[in-house]
């Protein structure tokens, strides 16, 4: 029997999106189609005192300049303006007061028949503000942190466990260590946009770039008080988004005012520079604080961080848990709070929280090593968790070891002087690093509804998104695995708010969300079809048993005898009906209370250092991952390897500067904000590492979005130790850190 | 982004014509600067006269065994030259170490001379620039100057030229060909881009209508003695910290002329005939390498974040030195 599930199939998406076919939110069009251009504040905090539009509304073709003095009032009370994954707090709400609160906050929408008219005419809107003083430094204003209020995440700061700082002053072996990371922009190919169509009964189709058409639907709907029939959100296609399309953007809510009240077709799409006046991944202080006993093993373990948030919303992410989690320990102490600043607030970027907290752990863990003059590697292996310490509790799988064995022998570990500076390549300082990753594994409730037809062709649907995750694919490859049909024969539909229901995309949860359903609505159309298959009149199949019967090629056939067959179209058309349909709703099951369930990594990183000038290059990383079974090893290593070049680029390259006098972002373009170019992407070997999970779902899939970036930053970071014998601590490591 | 008048230039004439009379207007090729510019407001242009039709797209000979660069001719086309890349291969790495191959492809000679400071501030207008608007302040001089200059700045700009390709010029000592209302002239390139002074809105010393119709390199093209070396915070497409371009004459391992072009480190590419003139008649050693590399650097300055660049620009100057005399001993013992 034929499976697409674990093949490498090529994206059936892929021939749209080279040909110019697939088209994103900013490039629907529709007849009356008028632009808009955002203007944003100056400055990072203030009083809007007085905005003249006059110059921009004489120009012939500005239809409109919305202010907060003229825009409608939008719901009241911060419950309406909270989306789906608001943190606690009192949401922005785009031109409703003259506050400004972050540098860059949209302050007025410009709207003409032009782009370029609008953007002309946003260069004439006249500004005064009564400035007040602004705060956006975290280090400096770190005493003012306080604990956040809990937040509706699948993880909450554990409870501290034993005494960890008895434990860590008796201790023989001690590390200590401050890291520091800067703020990191999602900077996804494709700026936020949105096309709103004016259709002809009044109600909205809204193109949106986002991770949640359902999210963006329920919250436009909620703050311009329509009904649920009135609005519909459409993302079919997605130019990348990392987390920052998880939660509706202000341009949208922009689109949409200006849609209603011009009774006209709008669109606004935020430039490069806009797309740092958006949500972000924070900045973090933190200190870890390791202690060992002579042979390797942690006596204590001490994670404080303290990272920044906005004044209105209170963001957090789970920064200090990976430490009680991924290693042994019994004397565990977290401490994590946030600063409020007067930034947008943070959001969700690609592993959010494990990227900054696995960084600091996995680097003190690095450091830890060299103390004790152990090899990192086997650091690790003397303190492997077998159990989830923080939950005290089985992992539902855990090929963390596999990971480890197979990444070192094909890197080639063994061969590795521990001396720092101790490998060279000619006049090039050669080291090796390597780090431990993790990322939760979770299955959210999720809808799918599927329609075989007479023809014999399957279509399935999920409100779900392809952020240029592959879902499309992987959803098609699950579809037609469950009913035994050709890949050509199915098609997966979603980006569309009028689906069944599916949660955002995001949290590496969608293929074992949506997946889920998309296998149990699939598996029972099967049992229907044989249902049917079995009543005809002389049916072949009759009396079989399911387990008896094979689907395969859009056939049903006896497995005994496969003269006994009958195809999809042949019952559907001798019973009497066109279609075959249902909508199957799934959840996760009970057995995970039971269990914590994570995908887990090993990175191993090899970087040549110019010991004069202090030039860096990433000349070689392989990574192992075990993250359950692998629906489709081409999209899945194509996830890994993006994770790799993202890992380079925190380690070496990103960094969102501040400049604190002015509170805003200063390095607000591609050319000032760096990500790794082909040039500094070296050989990324992926391994997939076999790991059976019957826990997680059905389908045995943990998600593999994320758990790709987690290892990398720090491998690389004590890869450069290892070369130069300096401990950076400080993210992005650029030469001059190192002259 | 404003409104502006586009007009498609014919001749030279008519060009310069229509841009000398017009303070706010500008001449564009390429584009690949000035167009971002216009869309984030740094430039107001009032006209925009197109000379990509003009006849300034050829290479070839020029003045006493030199070659002459027209105007027009695209970075690529010039890099990729067989004549530059044999007798010229300095300027050859420079202009392939800018940019990204597309944006080579669009850019030409004179607006690649022509191209503006990256200082993020220049480009941003919400924050005070004396070079955008004088007057306003430097917000770099306490802000984020990582990038900025350690050279030849002033308390009214730090900012610096970006072009590699002018640093290969520069150490070349071309000559740039230019017309304007008052005729053509000849200016020497160390006299083309200047100092910020308390003029930082000025680049260049171009006269309003002038246009840049070629470049001329002289006939001695350093094709034996010479590297360019940048260094800058990723592999490719970035802008340099430091960049260095030299360029020896060697006879049996004495050095006959020297010339040292670095980029980056002021606001326009860095010279010191007097540092050179401190290899003329030395052997190649390193001691005489640290020599120049510290007269070069005198009275460099750092801002806080570039302080960096000092030490960087020293050890720069040295190994590119070193490489330049370096290639001559290796395929001097191949032969």
């Amino acid at each position: 029997m034929t499976t697409h599930v674990g093949e490498r199939v090529s994206r059936v998406d892929g021939r749209a999106k080279v040909t110019g076919k697939a088209r994103y939110a900013a490039e629907h069009a529709a007849p009356d189609l008028v632009h808009g251009f955002v203007i944003g504040s100056a400055v990072a905090r203030g009083t809007i005192t007085r905005i003249d539009a006059s110059q921009a509304l004489a120009l012939p073709g500005v239809l409109q300049v919305f202010t907060h003095e003229n825009a409608p009032r939008l719901a009241r009370g911060d419950k309406r303006w909270r989306d789906e994954l608001a943190p606690p707090g009192s949401p922005f709400r785009p031109l409703q007061d003259a506050e400004i609160r972050w540098s860059g906050q949209p302050i007025a929408l410009v709207v003409a028949d032009s782009l370029e008219l609008a953007r002309h005419a946003a260069s004439l809107v006249r500004v005064e503000v009564a400035p007040a003083p602004h705060e956006t430094d975290l280090e400096a204003h770190r005493e003012r942190a306080y604990k956040p209020p809990p937040h509706e995440r699948p993880s909450v700061t554990p409870p501290s466990r034993g005494s960890a700082d008895k434990a860590f002053a008796r201790a023989p072996v001690r590390v200590q260590a401050e890291y520091r990371v800067p703020v990191e922009h999602h900077n996804p190919m494709e700026p936020f946009a949105t096309t709103v169509v004016v259709d002809e009964d009044g109600t909205l189709t809204v193109y949106d770039k986002t991770q949640g058409v359902q999210n963006v639907q329920s919250y436009l709907t909620t703050i311009f008080g329509a009904e649920a029939g009135e609005i519909r959100v459409l993302a079919p296609f997605v130019g990348g988004a990392f987390g920052s399309g998880l939660r509706p953007q202000y341009q949208v809510v922009l689109a949409v005012l200006a849609a209603r009240q011009l009774q006209r077709s709008v669109r606004v799409a935020l430039t490069r520079q806009q797309m740092f006046t958006i949500g972000h991944r924070p900045t973090t202080w933190q200190r870890l604080s390791l202690a060992a006993t002579r042979d390797g093993a942690l006596a204590a373990a001490i994670h404080e961080a303290v990272a920044e948030t906005s004044r209105f919303e209170d963001y957090s992410e789970t920064v200090v848990d990976w430490t009680g989690l991924m290693y042994r320990c019994d004397n565990v102490r977290f401490a994590h709070e946030v600063v409020a600043l007067d930034l947008f607030t943070p959001m969700d970027m690609r592993a959010p929280g494990a990227m900054w907290g696995v960084y600091a752990l996995e680097c003190a863990m690095d450091e830890l090593a060299v103390a004790l003059a152990v090899d990192p590697l086997e650091l690790r292996l003397i303190n492997y968790a077998e159990h989830d310490g923080n939950e005290k509790r089985p992992y539902s799988s855990k090929e963390l070891r596999a990971c480890y064995h197979q990444a070192a022998e094909r890197f080639g570990w063994s061969q590795r002087d521990p001396e720092p500076r101790s490998m060279r390549d000619g006049d090039l300082l050669v080291g090796w690093g390597m780090a431990t990753g993790a990322w939760e594994s979770t299955q959210r409730k999720a809808s799918a509804r599927a329609v075989l037809t007479a023809d014999g062709r399957l279509a399935v649907a999920s409100a779900t998104e392809d952020i240029g995750t592959g879902t499309y694919t992987a959803m098609t490859q699950i579809a037609a695995d469950a009913l035994g049909l050709p890949l050509e024969r199915v098609t997966f539909k979603l980006g569309d708010s009028a689906l069944a229901s599916a949660p955002v995309e995001g949290g590496s949860f969608t293929v074992a969300s949506v997946g889920s359903a998309v296998d149990a609505v699939c598996r029972e159309l099967r049992s229907k079809l044989l249902k049917l298959a079995q009543q005809l009149e002389g049916s072949p199949l009759a009396r079989l048993r399911p387990e008896d019967v094979e689907f395969i090629g859009g056939l049903l056939r006896a497995r005994a005898d496969p003269s006994r067959a009958l195809t999809f179209a042949e019952v559907l058309h001798r019973a009497g009906i066109d279609h075959l349909a249902d909508e199957v709703t799934t959840r996760p099951s009970k057995a995970h209370e039971k269990y914590s369930r994570y995908t887990h990594s090993a990175a191993f990183a090899e970087v040549k250092v110019d010991p004069e000038l202090g030039t860096i290059r990433v000349t070689r990383v392989v990574t192992a991952i075990a993250g359950g079974r692998v629906i489709n090893p081409k999209t899945a290593e194509s996830q890994v390897i993006g994770s790799v070049v993202w890992g380079i680029g925190a380690a070496l390259q990103e960094h969102s500067v501040i400049d604190h006098a002015l509170g805003r972002f200063i390095t607000h373009n591609l050319a000032d904000y760096h990500v790794p170019v082909h040039a500094d992407v070296p050989d990324i070997e992926v391994i997939l590492v076999e790991e059976r999970d019957e826990i997680v779902n059905a389908l045995g899939a943990k998600g593999l979005g994320e758990i790709g970036v987690v290892a990398v930053a720090p491998a690389i970071a004590n890869a450069v130790w290892h070369a130069t014998g300096k401990r950076i601590r400080e993210l992005p490591i650029t030469l001059d850190k190192l002259l | 982004m404003n409104r502006f008048a586009y007009l498609r230039a014919d001749d030279v004439g008519a060009a310069v014509r229509a841009v000398a009379a017009d303070p706010s207007a500008r001449f564009i090729a390429g584009g690949t600067n000035l167009v971002d510019l216009i869309k984030e407001n740094v430039e107001r242009p009032t006209r925009i006269v197109d000379i990509t039709r003009l006849p300034l797209g050829e290479i070839g000979p020029g003045e006493r065994g030199g070659l002459r660069i027209g105007a027009l001719v695209k970075n690529s086309d010039l890099a990729y030259h067989p004549e530059v890349e044999r007798r010229y291969p300095l300027l050859s790495r420079a202009i392939l170490s800018g940019a990204s191959a597309q944006l080579r492809n669009m850019a030409s000679t004179g607006g690649n001379l022509m191209q503006r400071t990256r200082c993020s501030y220049f480009y941003d207008t919400t924050t005070p620039c004396n070079k955008r608007e004088p007057g306003t302040g430097c917000a770099a001089l306490g802000g984020f100057n990582r990038m900025h200059a350690i050279l030849g700045a002033s308390e009214q700009c730090i900012a610096v030229n970006p072009s590699d390709m002018s640093v290969a010029l520069a150490a070349l000592e071309a000559v740039v060909h230019v017309t304007g209302p008052e005729g053509d002239r000849a200016i020497a390139f160390a006299e083309f881009h200047r100092l910020p002074g308390d003029a930082p809105q000025l680049d260049t010393n171009l006269r309003q209508g002038e246009l840049i119709t070629a470049v001329e390199l002289p006939a001695l093209g350093f094709a034996e003695h010479h590297a360019y070396l940048k260094i800058r915070d990723r592999a490719s497409y970035a802008f340099a910290l430091v960049s260095v371009a030299a360029a020896l004459e060697l006879q049996g391992g004495t050095v006959t002329e020297a010339r040292v072009a670095l980029g980056g480190v002021a606001h326009k590419p860095w010279r010191d005939r007097e540092a050179e003139a401190l290899l003329v008649g030395r052997r190649v050693a390193l001691e005489h390498f640290q020599r120049v590399a510290d007269a070069l650097l005198q009275g460099a300055v750092g801002r806080g974040a570039n302080d960096f660049k000092i030490e960087l620009a020293r050890r720069a100057i040295v190994r590119a030195l070193s490489h330049a005399a370096g290639r001559t001993s290796r395929d001097d013992a191949r032969r």
